[in-house]
């Protein structure tokens, strides 16, 4: 019986001691640490995807604090979520760059693709490329294993009947992961708003090129596209054009003169929609101002 | 002289021969989980060298004027347990306040010295071995730097490998695990050793 007794007073006049030394320590040594920290992290998404260049959404909004890291870097968290660290910062919301992916090769999906040989090695990019140069008769081109598929966090990737990989620019989030997936570098992150891209990666000579590419959409570095720019956007480098983003404005130009239609230009429509829409909108003034000098006319006579 | 000789064995002992981490497998989670960077494996080692010789001292009291006397020598583990635990969160609050940086460093390996074998191990083979008080203290420090010994020498190798060329997956994980076979096959070595 002496033994229960013993026991439970020892633990316990020992855990008292200790509980009430930490306690006077935790007093002694407190550290403030920043409540903007905190409420940040809880307005992140938590996807700790690392697209904000922090090793994870708490890095971050201690960088954010801290250091004073630039508010508008989390890709998936979007507008809403810079607005609010804004108000958190009392900072002025500045917007967002939203990047998208654009894939710079599809081969012409799973039908058109000119293949060397049949791979039925494991589904992967990385693997299907180390056996001779990959299957494609192209050195350059996608071999449909879907790395980048598998690499997207934000289901933003899907695979259409013919093996082509579509992006979701609206779940499209911009992080990257699937263009640093890709063995052959065929994904580029550019701005929502510039989307216009060459449909080829090759830097074969235009003959060898053309005749390998399933697409038709082979660049065989004719470098019309590089005279016809008027900003000077597009340069050929190693036998393949290549746009310069900061440059670009987006007029559409290049994907008209391209004879191969590497040139993709996906703002064509939106652009003849907007440019149509603002004509409507400019004779609707016109009129108007027409009727008024016609009524202005009558009533001085 | 003799007390002098017997404190060098203890120390190589302790530091080599039966090397906490290589040796008895004690500790083997901050072990792989610190040695990333130098800088924390030389802060988790000091750490590590603290809370061990504290965790000596206090367990050894503990148990030879609380414990024997009461003959509840059975409540050994909880008491050096609910002893190491209070420990580290007296040393995490102190580093907290004074050095943020090494805080950081450590992260979440600081509050994990709690669970690390290594030092509940050292608390009961001092008691195990009928050490001496003294004894006691000097095995908990020089156990303390046999770990910060085998954590700074893998840190600075896993630095190394971190420059080498290794195919993708060997990288990381892997060639950790095959270095710490390693270190331990070249700490076996050691047992050898006969006074």
């Amino acid at each position: 019986m002496s033994i229960l007794i013993y026991s439970v007073a020892t633990l316990g006049t020992l855990g008292l001691i200790y509980g009430l030394g930490l306690a006077f320590a935790s007093k002694k040594f407190h550290v403030e640490i920043d409540p903007k920290i905190e409420e940040i992290n809880e307005i992140l998404p938590n996807a700790n995807c690392g697209a904000c260049g922090y090793p994870g959404c708490a890095a971050y909004a201690e960088a954010i604090v801290e250091k004073g890291a630039d508010i508008n870097l989390c890709a998936p968290g979007g507008d809403e979520v810079i607005k609010h660290i804004a108000e958190i910062m009392g900072l002025e919301a500045t917007a967002a760059d939203n990047k998208v992916a654009i894939i710079h090769c599809q081969s012409g999906g799973k039908d058109n693709t000119h293949l060397r040989y049949i791979y039925h090695g494991i589904e992967s990019c990385k693997a299907a490329i180390l056996v001779s140069d990959g299957p494609n008769a192209c050195n350059y081109g996608c071999v449909f294993q879907y790395d980048c598929v598998r690499a997207c966090k934000f289901d933003a990737m899907h695979i259409d009947d013919n093996g082509m990989i579509i992006v979701d620019k609206e779940k499209c989030t911009g992080c990257g992961a699937c263009a640093i997936a890709c063995p052959r570098d065929l994904i580029e992150m550019v701005s929502i708003k510039k989307r216009v891209h060459i449909l080829c990666t090759s830097h074969d000579k235009g003959a060898i090129s053309r005749k390998v590419c399933g697409n038709n959409t082979a660049c065989i570095a004719c470098t019309l596209c590089v005279k016809k720019c008027p900003v000077d956007a597009i340069t050929m480098e190693n036998n393949l054009a290549v746009i310069n983003y900061d440059k670009c404005i987006v007029c559409g130009m290049c994907a008209d003169v391209c004879p191969t239609s590497a040139i993709f230009d996906p703002l064509k429509e939106i652009r003849a929609q907007k440019k149509a829409a603002t004509k409507v909108k400019a004779e609707a003034i016109k009129k108007k101002i027409e009727e008024q000098k016609a009524k202005e006319n009558k009533e001085d006579k | 002289m003799e007390f002098v000789g017997k404190i060098l064995f203890m120390a190589v002992m302790a530091v080599f021969v039966q090397n906490f981490v290589l040796m008895r497998f004690l500790g083997l989670c901050p072990y792989i989980g610190v040695s990333k960077k130098l800088d924390s494996a030389l802060g988790m080692g000091m750490a590590v060298i603290f809370v061990m010789t504290m965790a000596s001292t206090f367990t050894w009291l503990i148990h030879t004027y609380l414990l024997v006397p009461l003959h509840i020598e059975f409540l050994q583990t909880i008491a050096f347990i609910l002893t190491i635990a209070s420990l580290v969160q007296l040393v995490e609050m102190v580093i907290q306040k004074t050095a943020p940086a090494l805080y950081k460093a450590l992260g979440v390996f600081l509050p994990l010295i709690t669970t690390n074998c290594a030092v509940l191990g050292v608390a009961i083979l001092n008691i195990q071995s009928e050490y001496s008080f003294i004894f006691a203290i000097l095995n908990g420090l020089f156990g303390g730097i046999g770990f910060s010994l085998v954590l700074i020498l893998m840190a600075g190798i896993r630095e190394r490998l971190e420059r080498a060329e290794l195919p993708a997956s060997m990288r990381g994980m892997p060639i950790a695990m095959i270095v710490a076979g390693s270190m331990a096959l070249a700490f076996l070595g050691f047992s050898g050793l006969k006074f």
